[in-house]
């Protein structure tokens, strides 16, 4: 069998355990932050998707939600947060502000988070209901099944693979 | 050796090691020390948000503070001078965004007195204003003791208390269409009628919720470890009050008796009854117990105003300032002509200034604005509240332990979209 | 809102500090000098029968093209007596400026600092004046009617390809 098909396998294996067991970092600035906890109680219970508990450091974490309004002086915060966290990592906008901006076009507002970082979901609302939240959880656990998320495309690009095949043969290299 | 002991901070001191230098060393002399800079935020795990506090730590104590905001600043005044009097609404939603409908209501408050229409005000949509008022008062203060028992650990208490405001969100849902940013109020009243039901839902939501802060309560106020982080830390003095500008909850830990509801009553407060819970150290805990007792108190008011309502319209009958009923409008010319030059031309409100004040969820919410005449205002100043309640912060944070933060932050209850604007 | 603290300010001061009074839809005012700013709003704050000791607001009204240009307000109230009052100092468009409350009411502080950052305000005698709202790298006066609303200062360079 060619190592293409353990590699493969190798690489569902690891994005199912991945989407599975998000640990996200919640960069809660405003309004939709309210909505986020309730997204944590018990009635939209996001425990139930293995998302449950936040990693308050960036270096932990692999899922950065940016929810709320990214203003200009916070961009730099934002990127910075970004940089920090491990590859692979995804993000999330949650919510319309840090998707585009929101009806706040002005001096101040950033239109949206995806001029300083690469997003993957785009969750529109002013907040966005629970249930949104959720199926953009579920939408970006089925990119990151596929591979597709933006952090998992670079590292293919730059490495090769976006899984570790030294599991597999120390020596290995992708198509081999 | 003899070795220079100061202890101010940035000194140096020169050690030189041996058995006799050790017997030089004065045992009362302090280990000079210098203090190292903390910062905390903008992005803070206390739920917050965007507020940067920059510390000057000494070990564990903080001996300066400076606190930075505008890390949410998203130009409420600038985009309100851009809109039409009626778009404004949604911007002031989410300003406190806890506690939208008592921004809503402040708002269309401050433009009614300029058009000089807030004594013709339906009492039917006074009352729904008390009653939607209350319930996200309600809603704010459950949200403010539940993120800041979870801060200290009481993860249980957040649960309770979400759920509770769980509750209270889906009524509001039912009553304005939306979970949080409701947009529910106009000027000249609301936008739409109690629903079938809705009240007795409300009541009997009330005692649910009225059993969650029962349990809170049962879990927080006697137990020794919530009493030991709370009790004597961040405290305020009664003749810093007013000086500073504190309002609200706040204030009224520390004793200073201001409630815009009793002092300066507004819409139909004035009909009900219910008490206004004043601390008196100023600490903690006296925050968490003056919100404690509010809850039960609007919880009060609610069931007043729920039994008085009377009925009637919902929306002033003068076309020149609010939308005719849709069922008119469909029907009868005059009404559609109404509704055209309405959408067409808006809202005009003659010129003037004034400064209307209600009572938000943190404190004196007030509104001055400025009006030139056309349809849009010259100036929407939001008088936020907690912007003061957070200025005293930076006084009363130096001495306390970097631990003392957390519950001091979360019991001002600064919530950025208000502070920041 | 009270009528007895504009009688009071016109009988201690002349029509030199007091320019103007009034009273619109209940709120009670008074257009000072800015020259006698501080010493009318301590005659507030100390008098026994007014004791404004509540700070509640500081902000600014850009009326171009009128000059004065920038209105400073300052809403003021007393817990004890129950009435507040709105007083107004017109400044310049060129290097506005005024004395600072801050050592009446230490509240003042942070609203004279935004009021400094929205609109270019100087307040004399304030102990740090500087951005409260905006960072510090942003050049001018955001809610000056002159500022463009749309206009961006991004501190960060824009990911290639974002609009």
């Amino acid at each position: 069998m060619p190592v293409s098909f353990y590699s493969s396998k190798l690489a569902d294996a690891i994005n199912w355990a991945r989407k599975y067991s998000l640990f996200q970092y919640p960069f809660v600035t405003a309004c939709c932050g309210m909505e986020f906890m309730a997204l944590w109680g018990p009635k939209y219970d996001v425990a139930r998707f293995g998302a449950e508990f936040p990693r308050f450091s960036p270096r932990q974490a692999d899922l950065l939600i940016v929810v709320g309004t990214v203003t200009e002086k916070q961009g730099p915060v934002l990127r910075r947060i970004y940089d920090q966290m491990c590859e692979p990592k995804w993000v999330i906008a949650f919510g319309v502000c840090a998707s585009t901006g929101g009806f706040y076009q002005n001096y101040s507002t950033m239109p949206g988070a995806d001029q300083v970082i690469p997003v993957d979901v785009y969750v529109p609302g002013c907040p966005p209901r629970p249930e949104q939240a959720l199926d953009a959880l579920m939408l970006l656990q089925d990119r990151i099944q596929r591979g597709e998320g933006h952090s998992q495309v670079v590292l293919k690009q730059e490495k090769g693979f976006d899984v570790p095949l030294a599991a597999i043969r120390p020596s290995a290299k992708a198509g081999g | 050796m003899a070795a220079e002991i100061t202890s101010e901070p940035g000194s140096k001191r020169r050690v030189v090691f041996g058995e006799a230098d050790v017997s030089d060393f004065d045992e009362s002399a302090e280990v000079p020390v210098e203090s190292m800079p903390l910062r905390m935020g903008p992005s803070h795990p206390a739920m917050h948000g965007t507020i940067r506090m920059a510390l000057e730590v000494d070990g564990e104590k903080i001996r300066t503070c400076d606190i930075e905001i505008g890390y949410l600043h998203r130009c409420f005044e600038k985009e309100a001078e851009a809109a039409t009097w009626t778009q404004i609404f949604p911007y002031t939603d989410r300003l406190n965004y806890v506690s939208p409908m008592l921004n809503n209501v402040g708002y269309a408050l401050a433009v009614e007195k300029l058009l000089d229409i807030d004594q013709k005000i339906p009492e039917r949509a006074q009352y729904i204003r008390v009653i939607v008022g209350e319930v996200s008062r309600i809603a704010d203060h459950l949200t403010c003791l539940g993120a800041s028992a979870m801060e200290l650990g009481a993860f249980t208490v957040f649960f309770y208390l979400i759920k509770a405001r769980e509750w209270l969100w889906e009524l509001l849902e039912e009553i304005s269409g939306a979970r949080l940013t409701h947009s529910y109020v106009r000027i000249g009243g609301v936008v739409g009628d109690i629903p079938e039901g809705w009240a007795a839902k409300l009541l009997s939501t009330l005692g649910k919720v009225r059993e969650a802060i029962g349990d809170a309560d049962k879990l927080l106020t006697r137990n020794k470890i919530f009493r030991d982080r709370m009790d004597g830390v961040g405290i305020i003095a009664k003749n810093d009050a007013a000086g500073w500008g504190l309002t609200g909850p706040v204030a009224r830990s520390t004793g200073l008796d201001y409630d815009v509801r009793k002092d300066h009553p507004y819409l139909v407060y004035d009909r009900f009854d219910f008490d206004v819970p004043v601390g008196s150290t100023g600490d903690n805990f006296d925050r968490y117990a003056v919100r404690l007792e509010e809850i039960r108190q609007s919880m009060r008011i609610l069931e007043q105003a729920l039994a008085r309502i009377p009925d009637g319209q919902i929306l002033i009958d003068d076309v020149r300032v609010a939308l005719p009923a849709k069922r008119e409008t469909y029907n009868s010319i005059e009404a559609m002509i109404a509704h055209f030059k309405m959408i067409m031309d808006g809202l005009h409100v003659p010129p003037g200034e004034i400064y209307s004040f209600t009572e938000g969820g943190n404190g004196e919410l007030g509104f001055y604005i400025v009006s030139d005449g056309t349809g849009r205002p010259w100036k929407c100043r939001v008088r936020p509240p907690c912007f003061a309640n957070l200025a005293i912060l930076n006084k009363v944070l130096p001495g306390l332990f970097i631990a003392d933060v957390v519950p001091t932050f979360g019991m001002i209850n600064m919530i950025g979209g208000e502070c920041d604007r | 809102m009270a009528k007895i603290i504009l009688d009071k300010l016109l009988e201690r001061f002349t029509g030199a500090e007091i320019l103007e009074t009034g009273s619109q839809h209940g709120n009670e005012w008074a257009r000072v000098a800015p020259a006698a700013w501080l010493q009318v709003a301590g005659f507030l704050l100390r008098d026994p029968a007014l004791q404004m000791s509540m700070f509640t607001d500081l902000t600014c009204v850009d009326r171009l093209p009128r000059e004065p240009r920038f209105d400073v307000v300052v809403h003021l109230y007393s817990v004890e007596q129950k009435h507040r009052v709105r007083l107004l100092a017109g400044l310049p468009a060129t290097d506005p400026a005024i004395a600072s409350l801050v050592s009446l009411w230490p509240g003042a502080n942070w609203f004279e600092r935004e009021a400094f950052d929205m609109y270019g305000v100087r307040f004399e005698g304030h102990p740090d004046l500087r951005r409260i709202l905006m960072y510090p790298e942003f050049q001018g006066y955001p809610l000056r009617k002159d500022y463009p609303k749309e206009k961006r200062q991004p501190l960060l360079r824009r990911l290639p390809g974002s609009v």
